[in-house]
């Protein structure tokens, strides 16, 4: 229950300090910063990253989503296709689907170009590998559950009874 | 010209914050903790339901006791909450906010003389509300000490043969204080034995910490003398939307319900949509919003304590009662120089009954980051003082 509440904070915060943590769920700071430990050891929690809309800055990137469709290989399935998918750097995300497909990949490229390179020339000619259909994302609203160009304003009064 | 005005309402005095908001309003860039309703908006899917009832062209009034689906809702919850049942048809009525029911619950059952004990520091509706309805308040200090608790010594003091309504204000706003089942079934006797009724205003029922929230009316022999109240506001953070409630017996609902016809006829249709969906699936957004005042609670607690603010743990509602006795200030002149001087808005505990004296109330209906900041600043303002002692 404990590990569930960190996990929820530091999912939402991962900069704030285990200090607080240990304040906020009232348990001893050594207990927090264990179970932060174990949580880690454990692959639970798989690393600290930035949410960045790089949208606002002046480098260029592409985000596309690629359905692929694949033949699971006997005695192995869908793991082995998907680690070959996953390997390559520019693969930012595969996800094994149920419905009309069998993967998604988000493919993370500087230009358009370089994308439909990569599926082209890397992801399609792969021997599982039985069609691809890409879509480009022409913006991101919301991810990882933050909206991103989002203003809050506390527009309540500021003393109510 | 005649004075155009009424002598009881002119007799009443304008609440306390009222006062400390204008103050507040002349200061630009000031933080606030003095706002007594939530900060997360209304969960999007109830919203979505009020903006569905719109757009169906719902826009027409309700019978005077509500949406009989909301009725019929609110008897499901206050069953599944606390095992009470009620009848949709004869025992609820849906009103503009818990403030209204609380008016007209008042206005129903008071005649000129009769006597309300009002248990005080609490919410500055009572006591105003009570002489408009023609009642004598009469006042029951909570103290620190008995954790701003109802006690019976308290309560018996106060009974007099005109005693005829008890308000039990629990989760207390502002000092935050509850009372469990125990300790109502004590206070329940009492009011059994000397036959007064209760108007038990339960608004902040789902915001409770340690365990969970009880009801006066769930003890033999209440449910027929109790009129529970409560409403949308604070456990959906629906304030705008102003729709409240109140369950109790059939033969004061009548009557309630009369006055609520002439004065208002029904609570705002799209409002009732939009409530029938928060009961039916906003279980997992109250506990969300539960677990984050929980968590802020704490913070506030550790942080009053740390910094020499002596602070009784609030088991309810989303204040904090921290005391500035040790400061030699009025609660008053506390707050009007931490707004001064650091820009930092509380609410005196003054505003709640002069027995909020030595203390202030502090709300952590803001984002962490929020009373990090103002927490910092009032530190630094403690800090200043305490050179000076």
């Amino acid at each position: 229950m404990i590990r569930e509440k960190i996990l929820s904070i530091l999912e939402k915060n991962s900069r704030i300090d285990l200090k607080d943590v240990a304040i906020l769920l009232g348990e001893s700071e050594v207990d927090v910063a264990n179970a932060v430990a174990e949580l880690e050891k454990e692959k639970i929690i798989c690393g600290y990253h930035t949410l960045i809309n790089w949208d606002k800055t002046s480098e260029e990137k592409v985000t596309a989503l690629i359905e692929v469709k694949v033949t699971p290989q006997r005695g192995l399935g869908f793991d082995s296709i998907a680690e070959r998918l996953y390997k390559f750097e520019e693969v930012h995300a595969v996800y094994l689907m149920s419905g009309g497909f069998d993967f998604t990949v988000i493919i993370e490229g500087k230009t358009m170009k370089s994308v439909a390179q990569f599926v082209s020339e890397k992801l399609a000619p792969l021997d599982a590998v039985l069609s691809t259909s890409t879509h480009f994302v022409l913006k991101k609203y919301k991810d990882h559950g933050t909206v991103l160009d989002e203003e809050t304003k506390d527009e309540r009064m500021l003393v109510t009874p | 010209m005649r004075n155009p005005l009424s002598k009881t309402i002119t007799q009443i005095e304008p609440s306390g914050i009222r006062k400390f908001f204008d103050i507040v309003a002349e200061m630009k860039d000031a933080i606030s903790l003095g706002v007594g309703e939530p900060d997360f908006d209304t969960p999007w899917h109830i919203r979505e339901e009020g903006i569905y009832a719109l757009e169906k062209g719902r826009t027409f009034y309700t019978s005077n006791a509500g949406l009989m689906e909301l009725r019929v809702e609110i008897c499901n919850y206050l069953d599944r909450k606390l095992g009470l049942k009620y009848s949709p048809k004869e025992e609820i009525m849906v009103t503009v906010g818990g403030s209204e029911a609380i008016d007209v619950a008042l206005r129903a059952m008071l005649d000129p003389g009769d006597e309300v004990i009002i248990p005080q520091p609490s919410y500055v509706s009572y006591l105003p509300c009570t002489k408009l309805a023609g009642g004598t308040p009469v006042i029951v200090e909570l103290k620190a000490e008995d954790k701003f608790k109802l006690t019976e010594e308290a309560l018996k003091a106060a009974i007099t043969p005109k005693t005829k309504v008890l308000i039990l204000p629990f989760p207390n706003n502002p000092t935050g204080a509850i009372m469990n089942y125990k300790e109502l079934e004590k206070i329940a006797k009492i009011v059994i034995d000397n036959d007064i009724y209760v108007i038990s205003d339960e608004i902040y029922s789902e915001l409770t910490y340690n365990g969970i929230h009880a009801s006066i009316a769930q003890i033999d022999g209440m449910k027929e003398r109790t009129i529970v109240i409560n409403g949308f506001s604070k456990a959906y953070a629906m304030t705008g939307w102003r729709l409240g409630y109140a369950a109790g017996p059939h033969i004061i609902m009548e009557q309630m319900i009369k006055i609520h016809q002439y004065a208002i006829m029904c609570a705002p249709t799209n409002s009732q949509f939009a409530a029938v969906d928060a009961l039916k699936n906003g279980d997992e957004d109250v506990a969300r919003m539960v677990e984050a005042y929980n968590q802020r609670r704490r913070y506030l607690i550790h942080t009053f304590n740390r910094i020499g603010m002596e602070c009784f743990e609030p088991e309810g509602a989303f204040y904090v009662f921290p005391s500035i006795r040790r400061f030699g200030m009025t609660s008053d002149e506390f707050a009007t120089r931490l707004l001064m001087e650091e820009k930092v808005a509380i609410v005196p505990g003054t505003a709640f009954g002069n027995c909020g004296e030595g203390f202030l109330r502090v709300s952590y209906a803001y984002s962490l980051d929020n009373l990090k900041i103002a927490l910092g600043r009032i530190e630094a303002f403690v800090n200043r003082l305490d050179i000076k002692l």
